[in-house]
């Protein structure tokens, strides 16, 4: 009992790191009803990103932190003017490619320079050990990162000007035009918004499992899975969606095999997906 | 579809339509080339881009008649490799056999899918479709009767009752041609019948459609089965020939979306865009795949391709082709 416990505690701790991740995705989809097809291999630059830069910054995965969100921000702001920019009035069969066909980019030069081997970031911090059961310090310590970094976006989209644009955005873009809101600016600072969180949140992931170039894809469906856990476009729905599916993760782990955890995922992900299109937590108060 | 003037609709009852004569030529050449050059690399070249062919112009009954993007329609041809494969080697099925049973159970497990996903619109129908891909996937991964994640393995025996190994590429070979001209034949019926005018009113708008009479449900419910029944004879015999089906390599999202940049390319919601756009496309990844210099960068080149055609030829090669000659329009369907 106490084992299961320990492993809800511990998927919960994961959970916040995978609500991270998804917040990113479902900020651009409630901003400009775009579903990002980059966000796995964006998640899999920031792998790569603490990879090659933490041995520059004194050997610490959070000192790159900082370092991938201006990263991402400004990748993010490029991917835009690449290919969103024009696609966003257009039906979403276009947006859907032409984020994939980023997606393809970054993955094709990815696979040649680094190829599909596995990589690690090789550090460790003192765990918390009770009951027999050891908590690492890095999931302790990328579950509050990411909780932190949650609650700071939460404040800026509620307490500043421009976040209130973003939502007034979201929520009606033509009315926010007529405001006197640059709406063109405001999504293309959405859509680098959404990308440098998936880049910090696989940053997060990179010091808690080894990776390839081909690992952000898991990411991306566990995203799409908590997204629509959370309901799509409500960043606050995101954490909690992230949480309830570490939660449940954690939660089987010691009654079946790993390799069935994603089969029950992708069929709740299907399930819920009929049964409550809106998410679970409808009404988000980041909205 | 529209015929010009009326000597052109008697020039189609003397001589049929253009469209069914573009087809057969297609056929032959696909079928006469390497019997007669008896050039094995050249079948194999064909083989693959018969089966690009055949997953496009499925696809394209989804996505370019219906308007509903489906990122997973590979699902189908796993499956059906996955039903064929088992029942030609643990039940010890003719592959012709097990090839068309497999069909007839994919097309009732997609009645299922569909009656759960096709209630979803739009891009939550495009992620559920995902979704739908992954959990297989994922299940037959766990599935010790297929071998789970290393999959199962064909020995040399099976391919005896085909007259031995070499003699059972050929067979397969001209099975799938058979089966891509099934395929280009459906679309353009499809295309050309008052059904195939009801997928269009959904396309443009489901509601109206209703309102007018055509019946959304049971009209994608039966595209959805359709567009997957090819597809699953098809992976029933490409895996067959391969020898080998993995739940990776069987239900590949990659491969999925790139019948997607097909379309794209060619130009969707034509049958003729749909298959040329599959051909170029495959030609051109395994042109790529083999050169020494860009081998590394296929999927780049693909990608940058798949972001030009939809920034700046929206409507694909056929769509550029009908723009730039419009008289075109009646005959390239």
């Amino acid at each position: 009992m106490v084992g299961v416990l320990a492993s809800m505690i511990d998927g919960l701790l994961l959970g916040a790191v995978y609500g991270l991740a998804a917040v990113g995705l479902t900020l651009i989809w409630g901003v400009m009803n775009i579903i990002n097809l980059t966000h796995g291999a964006v998640i899999a630059l920031g792998m790569f990103g603490v990879y090659l830069l933490a041995p520059l910054l004194g050997g610490s995965a959070y000192a790159t932190l900082p370092v991938l969100a201006v990263g991402g921000f400004i990748f993010g702001l490029v991917i835009y003017a690449a290919s969103v920019r024009r696609v966003v009035d257009q039906s979403y069969l276009m947006s859907l490619l032409a984020t994939f066909a980023v997606n393809m980019v970054i993955i094709g030069v990815g696979t040649a320079v680094w190829s599909t081997d596995i990589y690690n970031v090789p550090f460790s911090l003192p765990g918390l050990t009770w009951q027999g059961f050891t908590f690492t310090g890095a999931h302790m310590l990328a579950a509050l990162v990411a909780v932190l970094v949650a609650v700071a976006l939460y404040g800026f989209m509620r307490h500043t000007r421009l976040g209130k644009a973003i939502r007034a955005v979201a929520s009606n873009r033509q009315a926010a035009e007529l405001m006197g809101i640059p709406s063109g600016r405001i999504l293309a600072l959405s859509f680098a918004l959404g990308v440098a969180l998936a880049i910090v949140a696989g940053g997060l992931i990179a010091t808690l499992f080894p990776f390839t170039v081909l690992s952000g894809g898991s990411y991306q469906l566990k995203s799409f899975v908590v997204t629509v856990l959370g309901g799509l476009g409500n960043p606050a729905g995101a954490l909690a969606g992230g949480l309830l599916l570490g939660f449940l993760e954690g939660g089987v782990t010691p009654f079946i095999a790993v390799s069935w955890t994603p089969v029950i995922e992708f069929v709740l992900f299907v399930l819920v997906l009929i049964a409550f299109p809106r998410g679970l937590f409808p009404k988000g108060a980041a909205r | 579809m529209i015929d010009g003037t009326p000597s052109a609709v008697l020039d189609r009852r003397r001589f049929g339509h253009p469209m069914v004569w573009l087809i057969l030529v297609v056929l032959a050449i696909f079928a006469g080339l390497p019997a007669v050059t008896g050039d094995v690399a050249l079948r194999e070249t064909l083989f693959l881009g018969a089966v690009a062919i055949i997953l496009a112009s499925s696809l394209n009954l989804m996505i370019g008649y219906t308007g509903y993007v489906n990122f997973g329609n590979i699902v189908f041809f796993g499956l059906g490799g996955y039903f064929g494969v088992w029942l030609a080697t643990a039940q010890g099925w003719p592959i012709l056999g097990a090839m068309v049973a497999a069909a007839i159970i994919v097309g009732a497990i997609s009645l299922v899918f569909g009656y759960g996903i096709l209630r979803l619109r739009g891009a939550y129908f495009a992620l559920a479709t995902i979704g739908i891909n992954e959990a297989v996937r994922a299940f037959v991964s766990n599935l010790d009767v297929w071998g789970g994640s290393t999959g199962m393995y064909l020995s040399t025996t099976v391919y005896q009752s085909l007259g031995g190994p070499r003699q059972a590429l050929w067979v397969v070979y001209y099975a799938v041609i058979v089966l891509m001209g099934a395929a280009l034949l459906l679309s353009w019926l499809i295309r050309r019948s008052k059904f195939g005018l009801g997928l269009f009113a959904i396309r443009e708008d489901e509601d109206a459609a209703a309102v007018l009479g055509v019946y959304p449900a049971l009209y994608k419910s039966i595209i959805y089965s359709v567009s997957g029944l090819i597809p699953a004879m098809t992976g029933a015999l490409f895996f067959f020939k391969n020898g080998v089906i993995q739940p990776d390599q069987a239900f590949d999202l990659t491969w999925s979306t790139e019948v997607i940049v097909m379309l794209m390319l060619g130009g969707q919601g034509s049958v003729v865009g749909a298959a040329l756009g599959a051909f170029l496309y495959d030609q051109l990844r395994s042109t790529l795949l083999t050169s020494s210099l860009f081998s590394q960068f296929h999927l780049v080149i693909a990608g940058v391709l798949l972001l030009l055609i939809i920034l700046f030829v929206p409507g694909g090669l056929m769509g550029w082709i009908t723009d730039r000659w419009p008289k075109t329009r009646g005959t390239l369907e």
